[in-house]
């Protein structure tokens, strides 16, 4: 016991002196650096999902969806001669999915162009960090494209660290301005109103939705063994922000596209915190207080809990829980009145509870996954999540990063 | 959010950052320890995605706040 209490002394005065030396090294050596390869992560997910209240058969009607994603993100830097860390990010994503309730916009045809598609973004974003003043600038641009949807983005971001880099503010301030292409369920169609297949050229609307949103954090180390985040992030949005393709029944048996107010202003509060417990075990923690302005309020609380098998293999099991009310617009299927303003039967703005649960498995040893050097760690999680519309899910995700 | 809960929040705050100590930088080996991460996971990703879509709540996460209609 003796000797196991030495050797985890010496280990971490040596971490600390490690630390010490790397941090020393870091603010005294100055010397411009050349462009390099910081980090590349490879993300791959496999989703489905499955339930019976799809907006786009009016909130009855199969959720059925499967989504295979994969990402690619390079990160990049270098040192100027003005000793500023300059950071370079980019970030590619190809998202293919089949969902049945999409097919149903065009119920009579046998499998419609709705029943798949690609979803494709991607982010290059740039930062410098200047030691000296202890603060960081950054933009970041954002394209997003599928078939009936485009997307452009931009974020302007700022930081400053206190003196003892125990504390950092953050503000961050961004824009996203998205077309869509107005496809409406068959039946719903006027005469001259073209489909918005590829093979239709009688024309279709395309109506803007664009997005506000800024964020002010701060986080803090508290103590050696803990540090906490808070951020507040209101976010303004405007145009088509009802789904053209989403049935709503009403009382009187009559049938329209949804429709929603034409803006949401919406306000989330959220804290983080990390706790290392003893010398294997870290609780990570999170909460956030939701509501907007169409009358939806919500809590968030997930709990993960990552415990170090050894020191280069965790496991994390995690429970993340939702509770959400109702829009004011959200009626179930044949309940919207005809006289409304406006009419949801979308499930995902209906008052329900949700429970995401599963595990992760990290490794991460010294000498390289499969003992290639560059392959600094890989990551296995599994989530299975359960909503009480009914409506269940699993996601299998892997991370792969190298060097 | 009524005005006792902003006080109450905003109190617990104020405590919680006056217990704050000074810790220096080679007393940062489990601050600095990759779990510890105050952001998700980069694993992650997919999972904040589906939040976004299948639920009303989005944002003070860290995940994308605007941009892509979600709606399939």
């Amino acid at each position: 016991m003796k000797k196991l209490t030495v050797t985890v002394g010496l280990l971490v005065g040596l971490l600390a002196g490690r630390g010490y030396a790397q941090t020393q090294q870091a603010t005294t050596s100055y010397e411009p650096k050349k462009l390099k390869i910081e980090e590349i992560n490879f993300v791959s997910s496999y989703y489905n999902q499955d339930g019976n209240r799809s907006a786009v058969t009016g909130g009855i009607g199969t959720e059925k969806l499967m989504d295979v994603a994969n990402s690619l993100d390079i990160r990049l830097s270098f040192t100027d001669r003005h000793k500023r860390l300059h950071t370079f990010n980019a970030d590619g994503t190809i998202d293919y999915y089949t969902s049945a309730s999409s097919d149903n916009i065009e119920p009579r045809t046998i499998s419609s162009a709705s029943r798949s598609d690609t979803h494709i973004y991607s982010t290059l974003a740039w930062s410098m960090k200047d030691e000296v003043t202890r603060s960081t600038v950054g933009i970041s641009g954002y394209y997003s494209t599928e078939y009936d949807y485009k997307s452009r983005g931009i974020t302007l971001s700022y930081a400053q660290a206190s003196a003892d880099n125990n504390r950092e503010v953050s503000l961050k301030a961004g824009a996203f301005f998205d077309t869509w292409s107005v496809i409406l369920p068959a039946e719903l169609r006027p005469v001259t109103y073209g489909s918005g297949a590829e093979h239709d050229f009688a024309p279709i609307a395309y109506k803007p939705r664009n997005s506000y949103n800024a964020a002010l954090s701060v986080s803090q180390v508290i103590n050696k063994r803990l540090q906490m985040l808070f951020t507040v992030e209101p976010s303004y949005q405007e145009g088509l922000l009802s789904t053209p393709y989403h049935r709503v029944y009403f009382t009187d048996g009559s049938e329209r596209v949804e429709k929603l107010p034409g803006n949401r202003m919406k306000l989330p509060i959220g804290m983080r915190a990390s706790y290392f417990l003893g010398d294997k075990t870290i609780i990570r923690f999170f909460y956030r207080f939701y509501a907007d302005n169409w009358g939806m309020t919500a809590h968030t609380a997930s709990l993960e809990l990552p415990i170090k098998i050894t020191s280069f293999v965790s496991i994390s099991p995690f429970y993340r829980f939702n509770t959400q009310t109702a829009v004011r617009y959200f009626a179930p299927y044949a309940k919207n009145k005809a006289t409304s303003a406006y009419y949801s039967s979308d499930y995902d703005i209906s008052g329900f509870d949700s429970h995401f649960v599963g595990s992760g498995v990290r490794l991460a040893p010294p000498g390289g996954v499969l003992g290639i050097r560059q392959w600094n760690a890989v990551e296995l999680r599994y989530g299975h999540y359960y909503r009480t519309t009914t409506m269940v899910s699993n996601i299998v995700s892997m991370l792969i990063k190298v060097k | 959010m009524n005005t006792k809960k902003l006080i109450l929040a905003g109190g617990l705050i104020a405590v919680g950052m006056s217990a704050c100590t000074t810790v220096k930088e080679y007393q940062k080996n489990r601050i600095n320890d990759s779990e510890m991460e105050l952001a998700g996971r980069k694993s992650e990703k997919f999972e904040t995605n589906f939040y976004l879509y299948r639920e009303g709540a989005a944002g003070a996460n860290g995940g994308k706040s605007g941009g892509g209609c979600g709606c399939n």
